[in-house]
């Protein structure tokens, strides 16, 4: 049924909210996925509890997943929502302040109890006066109730029923935003069919009666439709960051020619990409799930030794473990890759939620003068671009490189152009195959890297390890004028990485009254505001990093025309430290959240209107 | 068997051996540098197989008194980066060299993890009952009370022994040596190296500098080794001393020191060691013997079969998915699942 009232929009933002087991991540994703197959840019968040199945009906049981959908390629999740879909008084609460001011609420009317309000915190038996939301679109549907009369002959029973709300839920917002039916029932198929036929078609069932209650009743005046704008030709896919990182890794496996390893051990929120490297034995993969975070890097330490191109995985709290290990790689110059998914800190900090407070940990959390190179990826998809460079990089310039990714950009997924791995370069690891006389284990070539000779190879047989090294033999070295080559050697070797990478584009003018400077996983959020604002006539410009150490080239260059910049990130200001000691003369200015949340986008163009 | 005709100098380096004067890592160095040529024809591995990895402390240096791949790690940790080593190339021969401190203490964690997964490591395990290199401190194998610098009264806490740590983690090859016993060491590593899985060998050492004389109740000298320990064989009885007229019997649950002609005791009674049995009680037993109750136990005490071996497990897992994939390269990884055409 067409809605003769359908207005046309740029772009809408959909929170699904309910109890951690109402299915919410399920019902965002298949309508995210609708959108994407409609020819709409998407990018989605799941925001979760840390607890598995915290207390049902509870603010703190709440789990949510916002979508976002537009014309053209979608930056961020949005954080303010046109629409929100409540499964319980809880999750009403724990999302009121998300809502922009003309949203369409949409509540289960059956879940606006007494003990249900208790549960979630409310004086009052009223929530929609206790929350003030009398100027908003509010729709209470019996979803419950409804989806049960709709299943009553299906001859399940109570407890299948009410697993299938979350697909009534679903309908409703199909028919608003005039989304087809057939992939969500598609994909339900494909799930269920098989193993339970009576399971599917009841999910099915739900989401027509959904879609039929929304066309029937009147309170929806307006529906909306979101353009389809042209996107860049290709297959596509929906791709979240730590599958993108593990396939990064597993890319670059495949172009150095050489086994992955991955020694890890689980933790918030990186493990997904063990579990996802875990699955790719057909690929070669090898994963030792590790006794503990140091076993994890030592255990790759060993196979880089070995020579297989070895990765680690791990959060805040592991970065923390794995740092003497670190040190041990850059004394004994193996490549390695170390991901560490930012999470909030300090100590155990807040698991689940997003922050970019390692940075320091990452430049500088070892003994010693001990550079790596410090790599972040900025959306979900280009976990994978950047998966690969950290790795290309480690293996071919023979040194530790951390990738930091954060729980956003990790959770969160968009569309992704799908690459063909034939757009990608191969890996030339210095790789000693056999040699002349003895071998000199830290004997370099021009980009400073020493040889890498794999245990079992005739003739290259030589001791490495984490006492200083003198800069020929290997052997070790005490002398002070060796130490001091060595240690500017080490650093030398990782400044030389600047002539690889490439310099980072300034989006608008050069010359702006502000320069909006971020690093990491804000970058989807920073360039839309600043594009927003751009729009509008300001002098705003956007330069966003992914190569952190070294810098690369020419980055002065970018800064100087500036009248103000101001360096946006989601910790007190640790890149805006480094700036000021890699560019003493230059004034920057801050803006820092630690709120285990990304910006919000209303934040960011209030801030940059107020420098304007 | 191979012919590689190693002699111990091919495993020398051109490092000066720093240990002390009369410190046991000299022995264990020498017995494993005879042990290697043996290892290398029995089991077909030519020397560029060879890599020994090491954490921190006295022992650890050992990796550079070898011509061999070597890699020099960091504290605890050597049982980790050989783990590593091992599952990325199973087809080396590792040998991981460590103390009763780093393995024990700070990498005890490592130490029981890599026993519980029976990864095909060999590992020799250097107690000395003390840290050596940090000079005099007391590690988790120091006797009760004893005095180092860290405990000026003596020690208030109760020491591991290795043996059962190994077996309690159930380990499939337990043995143990003294430094002056050349050729013990060297039948014991040999064995080691033939064993499929993880494998311990203890070599009970002595520092002449910070606790010398701890092994030496037992372990002094030649006539004390003889009375005072026993040397395990498969298949044979548990007899000892000098003209082998003492032996261990079972009984009332427990073992028991007799002597053959007293107390109506025969040869017949005599226990038959048997390394081979997957029970561990009676080699729990035999490892936990102490001086003066009992002798010491040295040689195998436990050599079980086990075909549960990590870095096998691994390989046949990778080769059998490898086998039954429809994904097998990158690109069609990349295009597997849901995807969608913009045109």
């Amino acid at each position: 049924m067409e809605n003769m009232n359908t207005m046309e929009l740029r772009d809408i933002v959909i929170r699904f909210s309910g109890d951690s087991g109402d299915g919410m991540q399920l019902t965002g994703t298949l309508f995210s996925n609708t959108s994407a197959l409609e020819g709409n840019g998407i990018s989605t968040f799941p925001d979760y509890p840390a607890e598995i199945r915290a207390p049902q009906g509870t603010v703190a049981g709440v789990s949510g997943f916002q979508v976002h959908i537009g014309a053209g390629k979608v930056t961020n999740p949005g954080d303010y929502c046109d629409a929100l879909v409540a499964m319980n008084p809880a999750a009403l609460k724990a999302n009121r302040k998300w809502l922009k001011p003309d949203a369409t609420v949409i509540i289960d009317g059956d879940t606006i109890t007494e003990e249900n309000l208790k549960k979630a915190g409310f004086a009052t038996l009223d929530p929609i006066a206790e929350l003030n939301l009398d100027g908003y679109n509010v729709v209470i549907p019996d979803i419950t109730s409804m989806t049960k009369a709709a299943l009553a002959d299906t001859g399940l029973d109570n407890k299948s029923m009410l697993k299938c709300k979350n697909m009534f839920a679903l309908g409703i917002c199909f028919y608003i935003f005039n989304q087809p039916e057939d992939y969500a029932k598609r994909y339900i198929d494909s799930k269920f069919a098989k193993k339970n036929p009576a399971v599917a078609e009841a999910n099915k069932t739900a989401i027509d009666a959904g879609y039929n209650y929304a066309a029937n009743t009147h309170q929806f005046a307006n529906t909306y439709r979101v353009a389809s704008a042209p996107l860049e030709k290709g297959t596509y896919r929906s791709i979240n960051g730590n599958v993108a990182t593990a396939w990064g890794l597993i890319a670059a496996s495949e172009k150095s020619g050489l086994p992955l390893f991955c020694g890890s051990y689980p933790i918030t929120p990186a493990t997904v990409i063990l579990e996802e490297l875990a699955k790719h034995k057909n690929l070669g993969v090898k994963t030792v799930q590790a006794e503990d975070e140091i076993a994890g890097i030592c255990t790759s330490i060993g196979a880089a030794y070995a020579g297989n191109f070895a990765v680690t995985t791990t959060s805040g709290p592991g970065l923390s473990l794995k740092s003497e290990a670190m040190g041990l790689a850059v004394m004994a110059e193996l490549p390695l890759v170390i991901v560490d998914v930012q999470r909030g800190g300090p100590s155990t900090g807040l698991p689940t939620k997003t922050e970019q407070s390692d940075l320091m940990q990452a430049l500088y959390g070892r003994n010693g003068e001990c550079p790596v190179v410090v790599i972040a990826a900025s959306s979900p998809s280009d976990c994978f671009h950047y998966a690969f460079m950290a790795s290309k990089i480690a293996m071919e310039h023979m040194t530790p490189v951390i990738l930091l990714t954060d729980g956003f950009i990790a959770n969160g997924s968009e569309p992704w152009r799908i690459p063909s791995m034939a757009e990608y370069p191969q890996i030339c690891p210095p790789i000693v195959e056999q040699c002349e006389g003895d071998f000199m284990p830290y004997a370099r070539n021009e980009n400073f890297a020493r040889g890498w000779a794999f245990p079992g190879k005739e003739g290259l047989q030589h001791r490495i390890g984490g006492l200083e090294k003198d800069h020929l033999k290997g052997s070790i070295s005490y002398d002070p004028a060796n130490h001091q080559e060595m240690t500017k050697t080490r650093a030398a070797k990782v400044a030389k990485v600047a002539d690889v990478i490439p310099t980072p584009e300034v989006l608008g003018e050069t010359d702006a009254d502000l320069l909006v400077r971020g690093w990491g996983g804000t970058k989807g959020h920073l360039e839309a505001v600043v594009r927003d604002l751009q729009e509008e006539g300001k002098s705003i410009a956007h330069l966003h990093f992914n190569y952190i150490n070294p810098l690369p080239h020419g980055v002065e260059d970018l800064l100087k025309g500036h009248k103000r910049i101001l360096v946006c990130e989601l910790n007190e200001g640790q890149f805006a430290s480094y700036l000021r000691q890699s560019f003493q003369q230059i004034t920057f200015e801050q803006y820092n959240k630690t709120e285990g949340q990304p910006f919000t986008l209303v934040e960011l163009k209030d801030k940059f209107n107020s420098l304007l | 068997m191979a012919e590689y005709k190693y002699t111990p100098a091919d495993f020398k380096s051109d490092q000066l051996v720093k240990w002390c004067p009369g410190c046991g890592d000299h022995a264990i160095l020498n017995a494993v540098q005879r042990a290697m040529p043996e290892v290398a024809d029995a089991l077909d591995i030519p020397h560029h197989k060879f890599t020994f990895v090491s954490g921190i402390g006295c022992s650890s240096r050992f990796i550079y008194y070898m011509k061999t791949f070597g890699f020099h790690t960091i504290h605890g940790r050597a049982n980790a980066v050989a783990t590593g080593i091992k599952v990325a190339n199973p087809d080396l021969s590792v040998w991981v060299c460590s103390g009763d401190g780093d393995s024990l203490a700070i990498g005890g964690n490592h130490f029981i993890h890599a026993i519980r997964r029976n990864i095909d490591l060999n590992m020799i395990l250097f107690n000395n009952e003390i840290y050596g290199l940090t000079k005099g401190q007391y590690s988790p194998t120091t006797k009760l009370g004893k005095i180092t610098k860290t405990s000026p009264y003596g020690t208030v806490e109760k020491p591991f022994n290795p043996g059962e740590l190994v077996i309690g983690a159930k380990g499939t090859f337990f043995a143990r040596t003294i430094d002056a016993e050349v050729m013990l060491t060297k039948d014991c590593l040999v064995a080691a190296a033939k064993h499929k899985g993880m494998a311990v060998v203890e070599a009970l050492v002595n520092c002449v500098i910070f606790n010398d004389k701890t092994h030496a109740s037992f372990a002094g000298d030649k006539a004390t080794r003889a009375e005072n320990t026993i040397t395990l064989r498969h298949g044979e009885k548990m007899l000892f001393g000098k003209d082998n007229q003492k032996g261990l019997v079972f009984e009332d649950m427990r073992l028991k020191v007799v002597t053959i002609g007293e107390d109506g005791y025969t040869t017949d009674d005599i226990l038959t060691h048997d390394a081979h049995t997957e029970d561990t009680t009676m080699h729990a037993m035999l490892a936990a013997m102490k001086w003066p109750e009992y002798p010491v136990a040295v040689g195998i005490i436990r050599d079980v079969a086990d075909s549960n071996i990590y870095d096998v497990k691994v390989e046949e897992q990778v080769a059998q998915v490898k086998a039954n994939a429809k994904i097998h390269s990158m690109d069609e990884l990349l295009h597997s699942g849901e995807t969608w055409e913009i045109k």
